[in-house]
């Protein structure tokens, strides 16, 4: 039989990665000095088990370095040496070894073999210097040959004879042989493998039936096999006995045509050589307690008289990510159809409809039930992503030399996973930030008065159909002022305005703001906050910051629960319903005429609202729909933000706030600016999803394409 | 043919067990762990039991102790999976009362040459 091992290589990378992440979690709670048992028995068990998987599916490599990892934590486990920084050091740099070797096998990608011998050597000088002696553990296991079938290696053999031989061989079990579940029938079957036998039996040690132990084997056997040049494959067949029978072999007669032994003893069988399967039962016969006899009470059941017990299956089953937005999707467009359905039964009477109407408000609830379920099949806790942070806080502290804690709440919070994807980048760097430039150093915080340590808090948690992440530090938090100076030199605000600390704080979000006086390695490369920002709008989320001069900072992320329903604000232009997503939307307002500005020939107009100009969209004109009404103080004005930036939106009216499923534009027409999806209303009806960031950047791009045809125009007449 | 339990609790080890001696025409029960498959063997009477040794909740050599105290496992072959070579944990295990071990790595080929060694 020929089994393509390929086929578990993808379970066996996926497994491993997940081991990893179980070896560095552990590794990291691991305090100075002190190993826990239970500890090093977790990291040991999963070196352990990698090991084992690598060499079984062929990949020498990893199951070399492993091999030497294992030494070194079988050290740690044995008390012969501590986990030193030093140590600690290492073993976390070989779980990124271990890391880099599995992607390396598992995306076919290439491999830096230098750096991993280096790491390699390094873990052996350790297991060098702690062993007195250069290391000589057990051998590393090499990785199986495709199409061997020796199950054991034993000991070396003494040189075969040759010519055709005779092994006698003297066997007599002790009394744990059966209850280890070893079978003198299945012992003589191996050997008849070999060649042909001859067994005798010695019934003498069998004592009278009413003392007979049916659990105790009183024979004993003596053996001829003709065959087997080398000893090896004789080892081999009573590798497993050990010391629960008395085995003599003697080295072969060369034969002699002695053909079947003379007898020697009270009973005698010749087994004849064997067809591999019937076995030779003769042997056994004479016995009245043969081992058959023994295994009597266990022996199998009859077919299916034994109870059909489950087999216990492991309690998750992993499904492809597609099948459960299939899912969703379905429980979309069933939440659509109940809705229909509502609405069509609100205009119904007659005699049966105050039932129909019960019966659709069950539906109602059970669709809600059913919709909420399907949802958190997509969720997962949130510390898939805080994981990573004690590695990274504990790297980079050491690195730039400060004392940091992390202190992690709210682990078990979930969040879809798409945005559990996305979300890691992000905090990544805000975690960053906050070592980088919050928290200050050693001898900064003693002349605060602050302990040595920091503290970075990793919060999370449900509000209100949303969740809240947080990363909150105790270091020096923003330089209100430097902000202010840097935003002034930016031109972001102008030089006499004045703004709330807020808002102040909020500029670092901008585009290209940096105020960190020097580059460093750890933060400060390019990505700014203004890309945390957008990611994290772009996941439907927003996010705050909050500081404290000499008390830290808090950045603070809203993040809805699932991508696929939206909270969103239902407006009406004409007889078209347009969705915004709530959380863009700053206010709605109702304007008066002398709040408007004119600009650039009454081409574009402005809002003049608290000391900021607005920019007006006619969502009428922007769709080419025909609106309720064209003046603006007749409608409404829906002020939107992102990025910073602000702009109105003119609708007709507000209608219900709701929650919607969102239907994508792309997969089912194509992408298009300004528009994020589309959404089925209750009534039937498709409304379009708007989309905030691009409808601000097609107006402006419409605005400035504006003013190059006024110019080119005013050049042509000139 | 024979039902055998598989236990491990590495996922791709268990499978590639089981997906062998299910080519080979045994029914096979899976257990992800000592605990599992402990009480996975009470309710079920096995022919043979192949075991991991390091595995959390309970491991192999537990398992094995435990096993040998049922009195429907007292004669029952079990083989214990380990990458050491070394005789201190062949030991171990046959102090537990195992029958006999497969060392990793190992190819399904010798899985299927072993496990004949020990089933009737």
């Amino acid at each position: 039989m020929t089994i393509d091992l390929a086929q578990f290589h993808e379970m066996f990378f996926q497994e491993s990665a997940e081991a990893l992440d179980t070896m560095e979690q552990t590794l990291l709670q691991i305090t100075e000095g002190t190993v826990e048992k239970e500890q090093i028995d977790t990291i040991f068990r999963v070196a352990h088990s990698i090991k084992g998987g690598s060499a079984t599916f062929g990949f020498t490599g990893i199951a070399s370095f492993t091999h030497t990892i294992e030494t070194l934590l079988d050290l740690v486990r044995t008390g012969r040496i501590g986990i030193t920084p030093n140590e600690m050091d290492l073993l976390l740099r070989s779980v990124d070894v271990m890391r880099e070797m599995l992607s390396a096998e598992q995306y076919k990608r290439p491999l830096d073999e230098q750096a991993v011998a280096d790491l390699q050597d390094s873990v052996k000088a350790v297991i060098a210097r702690s062993s007195g002696a250069a290391p000589t553990p057990v051998p590393a296991p090499a990785a199986v040959e495709p199409g061997s079938s020796v199950p054991v290696p034993a000991a070396p053999a003494p040189a075969a004879a040759p010519g055709a031989e005779r092994w006698r061989i003297g066997f007599r079990p002790g009394e744990n042989l059966l209850a280890r579940g070893n079978d003198p029938l299945r012992i003589f079957r191996e050997l008849s493998r070999l060649g042909e036998m001859s067994v005798r039996v010695d019934a003498a040690g069998l004592p009278p039936l009413a003392q007979l132990d049916p659990h105790r084997c009183y024979l004993n056997w003596n053996l001829e096999l003709a065959g087997p040049r080398e000893r090896e494959a004789l080892d081999q067949v009573f590798d497993w006995i050990g010391d629960d029978a008395d085995i003599r072999i003697d080295a072969p007669v060369i034969d002699a045509p002695v053909t079947p032994a003379a007898p020697r003893a009270e009973g005698s069988a010749v087994a004849p050589k064997p067809a591999p399967e019937p076995m030779p039962a003769a042997a056994a016969q004479p016995a009245p307690v043969a081992p058959a006899a023994v295994k009597a009470p266990e022996t199998r059941a009859a077919g299916g008289e034994a109870p059909k017990a489950a087999p216990s299956e492991s309690t998750s089953i992993r499904v492809s990510i597609e099948k459960i937005d299939e899912l969703i999707n379905t429980v979309g467009e069933l939440v659509i159809t109940q809705s229909m359905l509502s609405q069509l039964m609100v205009n119904m009477d007659g005699p049966q409809s105050e039932e129909l109407r019960n019966g659709l408000g069950h539906l109602e609830r059970q669709m809600r039930a059913l919709q909420e379920s399907v949802m958190r099949v997509r969720m997962l806790p949130i510390s898939f992503v805080f994981n990573r942070f004690p590695r990274m806080v504990r790297d980079l502290s050491q690195k730039l030399g400060k004392k940091v804690e992390l202190r992690m709440t709210g682990e078990q919070t979930e969040l879809d996973k798409t945005v559990l994807e996305k979300i890691g980048d992000p905090l990544v760097h805000l975690v960053r930030n906050s070592i980088d430039h919050g928290i200050e150093t050693v001898e900064g915080r003693r002349v605060v008065g602050k302990p040595e340590a920091g503290t970075i808090h990793l919060n999370a948690y449900h509000k209100g159909g949303n969740i809240i992440v947080e990363v909150i530090d105790d270091g020096a938090g923003l330089n209100r002022e430097r902000i202010l100076a840097k935003a002034r030199e930016r031109g972001l605000i102008g030089p006499d305005e004045e703004l709330s600390d807020d808002r102040i704080y909020n500029l670092i979000f901008q585009p290209g703001f940096s105020t960190a006086e020097q580059v460093t390695d750890v933060s400060g490369r390019g990505v700014g906050m203004d890309v945390v920002r957008r990611n994290i709008m772009e996941l439907g989320g927003n996010v705050q910051i909050f500081s404290n001069a000499d008390h830290g900072s808090t950045v603070r992320i809203r993040l809805p629960l699932t991508l696929a329903i939206l909270d969103g604000q239902l407006v009406r232009v004409g007889r078209e319903v347009y969705v915004i997503p709530l959380v863009s939307i700053v206010e709605t307002i109702q304007i008066r005429r002398e709040q408007i500005n004119s600009v650039a020939g009454g081409r574009a107009e402005l809002l003049r609202l608290r000391e900021e100009c607005i920019p007006i969209l006619r969502l009428y004109q922007l769709f080419e729909v025909e609106a309720d009404t064209t003046e603006l103080d007749d409608g409404l004005l829906t002020i939107v933000e992102s990025d910073g930036q602000r702009m109105g939106i003119f609708v007709d009216e507000l209608q219900a706030q709701q929650q919607v499923v969102i239907k994508s534009l792309e997969t089912n027409f194509r992408q298009l600016t300004g528009i994020s999806g589309a959404t089925m209303l209750g009534d039937g009806r498709v409304a379009l999803i708007l989309d905030v960031p691009g409808l601000i950047s097609l107006f402006e791009s419409r605005e400035k394409q504006a003013r190059d045809d006024r110019q080119a125009a005013v050049r042509h007449a000139a | 043919m024979a039902t055998i339990m598989a236990v491990d609790d590495s996922a791709s080890m268990r499978r590639m067990v089981a997906f062998t001696l299910k080519g080979a025409g045994h029914e096979v029960i899976e257990a992800e762990d000592g605990v599992e498959a402990f009480s996975a063997a009470r309710d079920r009477k096995v022919d043979l039991v192949v075991t991991d040794v390091n595995m959390p909740n309970m491991d192999g050599i537990t398992l094995v102790r435990e096993l040998r105290t049922l009195p429907t496992y007292r004669f029952t072959p079990i083989l214990v999976l380990t990458t050491e070579s070394s005789d201190a944990k062949k030991q171990e295990g046959r102090a537990a009362g195992a029958t006999g071990w497969i060392v990793k790595p190992f190819s399904p080929d010798q899985l299927i040459a072993t496990i004949r060694k020990v089933l009737g």
